[in-house]
């Protein structure tokens, strides 16, 4: 029986409905509703707020829907198979030949995702109402939010790369509209435009390697799928499939995680993302925490096996990715350390956890951090919104911890609740929701081989635990110190911090009646803006138990419901088990076996009730070569609810994969413990450090950074952030784009007029600059090469610029007359 | 009838409107000049649609027709525009572009 | 032989309408005056539509005179009359250095000249070649070329707005 290929396969009937058939319209809920806003939006007794948190709840009702029905699909599968997305496309457009689909693809990362995107806005479109209140640019706000959301979601159910791209490019925009919101402050359009150019960097590697892979995949995704080369489905099962080419997949694959550094504030393109706190706190705890950010993250999970076999993860080296991510953590994490922002400590927090959740992609563990993606979601909006809630009730407007915060628990006990259990949450404190996911990216990049990353990861955990703890001292303890003392700032002083200032611009209307209670002294925020804190914070609290490794796996429901199994099925969706139970990642140190000979493949049928029992029971006496290893990988893995599959490390012989095999680690409550400790160490030695410093200002450490060289160094990087701004703005920018500023300049400056035209004195221009050129080289060398290449140029170019169209046309067609005579004459 | 004999044809009229765009120094006559160019390549397209047995180059003669209209509507604009800033239309005074 | 007839007839059109076509030409880059130079090129342009009948392309033909000598002629003369203060012979509309365009155009003709001849040298037509028809056409522009045709439509908009906004008094 196993020796005979069974090529038919009745259909595992998977359960779907309305809401996963229809997830597309979660999108276009938004979409429309930005419209609405936009024409009518003034005319609204709300001023168009209320078509923006409609819609946003009508998506979230959608997004919930869907997720329960996916959440069905899971369940009624047999265990371990593989659950096919929910995958719809209309043509979009097409051109003699190629076309272009539109659509849904719909899994587990997507209803995930699409949850948490839907959850977050609309509580951030809620908290909103309150926080831009009389904003001179009210409507626009929610448009923007509106627009962005529906980019999100549009991103999130994307069935294609290009309409991937349409996403991620809206939500690029709205990120500039929405940091730039208050664009009359110079800092702040100056960080719009910052954070618009430094993703559009990235986004060059999103366009090149969208081509690279279309192209290199379209044939063979069109022949086996009957897709084209941009479907998300094709390009998975292209990438596992063995068909694409080293260097295609590589570079492919670098090209769109460049995309992913500029989106997600990798290293070294992080730059921007703290810059664009210039933005409302809403924008923030939005945009640049809990969604926007993790575009880049969510682009390399839903790439997976691009990026797995691009990078070569797993490997058994570290990869571009895992570097990437591991650098971030740290630098990301020290730099937290040197703010006085309380909003640029959170970026920078939201920087390394991002890094986080790249690190663990590159080190396979997938789960894990679309795991963190989720969880970060709430406790990093939850802190941002709680930041917003300070400046907007208490510090009038003000961000500054060291200045205008300190003793603040007293007066908004319930920011200050909200704020402790999001911040024990980002540390990754056990039973809150980082600690279930941070943990997890940690413990498996330890299991796969990456020891130093893991390493790097619990450096970060502890680099986390201490500068939340000392932006909590700052903010809440100690005595209120500036505005939150009630004292008022006089105007330079305002200004003179502007660019860090949420709120500088006194010119908007909402500051008027701000004034009025700020005065009032530090009290807790309105309801508007306490609900959803709380609402975070306990989501905050409790996302974690949705994939609690501790407690076995009958809590690992996340991993049941996201996870794609890595099965090998038909290209129509359905089931197969290729290379029986025992063939695993040894079995790649002899490939031949299984491609050699694809008629000795073993390609069971998962029937409804054949779960991972029955297969396992299976005897792999088939394949004589790993019967042995199976067998003993099958004891080995007796812990684990997937069979082993050739996914990621061999070609398939018949079907496709969708997902590479990934293993995960067993949970440990020793590694557990140590982590914890690890945190535990962060917060008391920071908590000693920021009383001594603040507090006592005790002489040994006030001042530090003056006496010690070493510290004084240290510090003075992180203050100037790496000097990474200095090397883009100054040194790169400068030295791409001065010299033609300046060679133009001298163009138009030196180049004068009245010269005789014609062909003649081009010809001896021309002549007299290849002498003299020549002739200089020949003298000076080198050297003065490159000068004299403008001067010459110049000089013999200079008749031509008379100026007159004729000429130019002349010119022109003069150059095709004899470029076309040449090659005529040649070629016949 | 042969194929060349429309090709021909059709790079007479193109270097006739190469010499007019270089010879003449009045905007409107450089436009029409254009415009011999493009019909020359209509031609051309045409001819090759029939050699080919294709309907290709049908759909591409009706996109540059279009396109010319849209150029010849922009183009007049503009020497409207200059001639309303400089009464004249001498393409040899705008030299502003002079490096 | 009737088959032959119509061929025989075909290019003795053919060969009177190319002559008075390349002459119109002439004329229109030589010509003293605009509005002559413009119904030279009316004379051109007809010449130009008769040449898609005999090249099987009827609707081309029709859009070309309909578009063509109908709307861009009567633009050319109100761009004439509304720039020129008097309608007549003029002697500067030439550049100084006209004469560039000679060699340059008989360089051009030289070079596509003899690629024309070396690469289809004495082909033929398809004698059968059937007329399409505007049916055929609207397949091909509403069916594989629909994307050139939106990028189109999108220009046309943008120059219908572009000429309004230069030519405004404001």
């Amino acid at each position: 029986m196993f020796a005979e290929a069974t090529e038919a396969a009745t259909e595992v009937v998977l359960s779907s409905g309305w809401f996963l058939e229809h997830a597309w319209v979660i999108p276009v809920i938004p979409a429309l509703s930005f419209f609405l806003i936009i024409f009518f939006g003034k005319r609204m007794p709300k001023k168009g707020s209320e078509f923006g948190v409609a819609s946003m709840l009508g998506a979230l009702v959608f997004a919930g829907g869907a997720a329960y029905q996916w959440i069905q699909r899971v369940n009624g599968a047999p265990e371990g198979a593989f659950v096919s997305p929910v995958v719809k496309t209309w043509t979009w457009w097409q051109n003699s030949g190629v076309s272009f689909g539109i659509g849904q693809h719909v899994d587990g990362l997507t209803v995930a995702i699409l949850l948490v995107v839907a959850f977050i806005s609309t509580l951030v479109q809620i908290y909103s109402l309150e926080y831009l209140r009389g904003d001179r640019r009210y409507t626009h706000f929610f448009a923007s939010l509106t627009l962005f959301s529906a980019g999100m979601l549009n991103m999130v159910v994307a069935e294609n790369m290009i309409q991937l791209i349409l996403g991620w490019e809206i939500m690029g925009l709205c990120s500039f509209l929405l940091i730039g919101h208050w664009w009359e402050e110079g800092a702040n359009s100056r960080a719009a435009l910052k954070a618009f150019f430094t993703t559009r960097t990235g986004d060059i590697g999103l366009l090149t390697g969208t081509a690279i892979l279309f192209f290199s995949a379209n044939e063979w995704t069109t022949k086996t799928l009957g897709v084209s080369g941009f479907s998300i489905r094709g390009l998975s099962s292209w990438a596992l499939s063995g068909d694409p080419g080293h260097a295609a997949i590589t570079m492919g694959a670098v090209a769109l995680f460049i995309a992913a550094i500029g989106k997600s504030g990798q290293f070294p393109l992080h730059t921007w993302l703290p810059d664009a706190m210039a933005g409302p706190t809403p924008v923030s705890s939005l945009l640049h925490s809990s969604t926007m950010v993790v575009a880049g993250v969510f682009l390399v999970a839903r790439l997976y096996p691009v990026f797995f076999k691009g990078m070569d993860i797993l490997g058994g080296s570290a990869n571009f990715i895992v570097v990437i991510g591991g650098i971030t953590i740290v630098i990301a994490a020290l730099l937290a350390f040197v703010q006085t922002d309380i909003k640029k400590v959170l970026a920078y927090s939201t920087v390394s956890q991002l890094g986080y959740m790249m690190m663990g992609l590159g080190a396979g563990a997938w789960l894990p951090a679309v795991f963190h993606i989720f969880t970060h979601a709430f406790f990093k909006a939850c802190l941002f919104l709680g930041a917003g809630s300070i400046s907007h009730s208490s510090s009038h407007h003000s961000f500054e911890m060291k200045k205008d915060m300190g003793g603040l628990r007293k007066f908004m006990p319930i920011t200050f609740g909200t704020w402790i259990i999001s911040t024990l949450a980002l540390c990754g404190v056990f039973p809150f929701s980082g600690f279930f996911s941070k943990d997890e990216i940690i413990d498996n990049v330890g299991h796969n081989g990456y020891n130093v990353f893991m390493i790097v990861g619990l450096a970060g955990a502890f680099l986390t635990a201490a500068y939340m703890t000392r932006a909590t001292y700052l903010t809440f303890f100690g005595q209120p110190r500036g505005a939150s003392a009630g004292e008022h700032h006089e105007e330079e002083s305002h200004d003179s911090h502007a660019a860090h200032d949420d709120h500088a611009d006194h010119g908007h209307d909402a500051h008027d009646s701000h004034e009025a209670h700020a005065s009032h002294g530090p009290h807790e925020s309105g309801w508007l803006i306490t609900v959803p804190l709380v609402i975070l914070a306990t989501l905050a609290l409790g996302s974690g138990f949705l994939n609690a490794a501790p407690f076995g796996e009958k809590w690992e429901h996340f991993k049941k419901w996201v996870e794609p199994s890595a099965e090998v099925v038909s290209p129509t969706g359905i089931a197969y088990v290729v290379g029986g139970v025992g063939e695993t990642r040894v079995a790649s140190d002899t490939p031949t076996d299984s491609t050699v000979a694809p008629d000795a493949e073993v390609v069971t049928l998962v029937e409804g009730e054949a779960g991972p029992e029955m297969l396992r029971s299976t005897p792999a006496s088939g394949e004589d070569a790993h019967s042995t290893e199976g067998e003993a990988l099958m004891a080995d893995a007796s812990g684990e609810a997937h069979h082993e599959s050739p996914c990621g490390t061999e070609t398939p012989a018949q079907g496709v994969c969708m997902a590479p095999q990934i293993h995960h680690a067993p949970f440990k409550w020793s590694k557990a413990a140590t982590s914890m400790l690890i945190v535990l160490a962060g917060f008391l030695l920071s908590l000693f450090v920021c009383i001594q410093l603040y507090e006592k200002k005790n002489k040994k450490f006030v001042g530090l950074t003056e006496r010690n060289k070493v510290l004084g160094f240290g510090y003075k990087l992180l203050v100037n952030k790496y000097y990474l701004d200095v090397l883009y703005e100054k040194i790169i920018v400068r030295s791409i784009a001065h010299p033609i500023a300046a060679a133009v300049y001298w163009f138009n400056q030196k180049v004068l007029d009245g010269v005789v035209n014609g062909a003649g004195t081009t010809a001896k221009g021309i002549a007299g600059w290849v002498y003299r050129n020549i002739d200089q080289r020949v003298v000076d060398g080198a050297v003065n090469g490159t000068g004299n290449v403008a001067q010459g140029a110049g000089s013999a170019l200079r008749p031509v610029q008379s100026g007159k169209v004729n000429q130019y046309g002349a010119l022109l067609f003069g150059a095709a007359a004899i470029g076309a005579l040449v090659l005529v004459i040649v070629n016949t | 009838m042969f194929v060349n004999q429309f090709l021909i044809l059709a790079a007479v009229l193109f270097c006739i409107g190469v010499y007019g765009v270089i010879a003449r120094k009045n905007a409107v006559l450089v436009l029409m000049s254009i415009e011999l160019i493009l019909n020359s390549v209509n031609i051309n397209l045409l001819a090759f649609s029939m050699r080919n047995g294709s309907l290709d180059g049908h759909t591409f003669a009706l996109y540059i027709i279009a396109i010319a209209a849209a150029e010849v509507g922009v183009g007049l604009a503009m020497v409207l525009l200059m001639y309303r800033n400089r009464r004249s239309i001498d393409l040899d005074e705008l030299s502003e572009m002079k490096g | 032989m009737f088959a032959s007839d119509v061929l025989f007839a075909q290019n003795i059109g053919f060969a009177i309408i190319a002559a008075i076509m390349v002459f119109g030409a002439l004329r229109v880059v030589t010509t003293s005056n605009v509005v002559h130079a413009a119904l030279w090129l009316v004379v051109v342009l007809a010449g130009a539509a008769a040449q898609y009948v005999l090249l099987a392309a009827e609707f081309v033909a029709i859009t070309q005179v309909l578009v063509y000598i109908g709307a861009v002629m009567v633009l050319f003369l109100f761009g004439t009359m509304l720039t020129r203060a008097r309608i007549g012979a003029e002697s500067d509309l030439n550049n100084k250095n006209w004469f560039f365009g000679i060699p340059i155009a008989l360089a051009l003709f030289v070079a596509m000249a003899m690629a024309l001849d070396s690469g289809f040298g004495s082909q033929k037509m398809p004698a059968d070649a059937a007329v399409v028809t505007t049916q055929e056409i609207s397949d091909q522009i509403f069916g594989p070329y629909l994307l050139p045709f939106w990028a189109l439509s999108f220009v046309l908009l943008a120059a219908v707005v572009g000429a309004i906004v230069l030519a405004r008094r404001d």
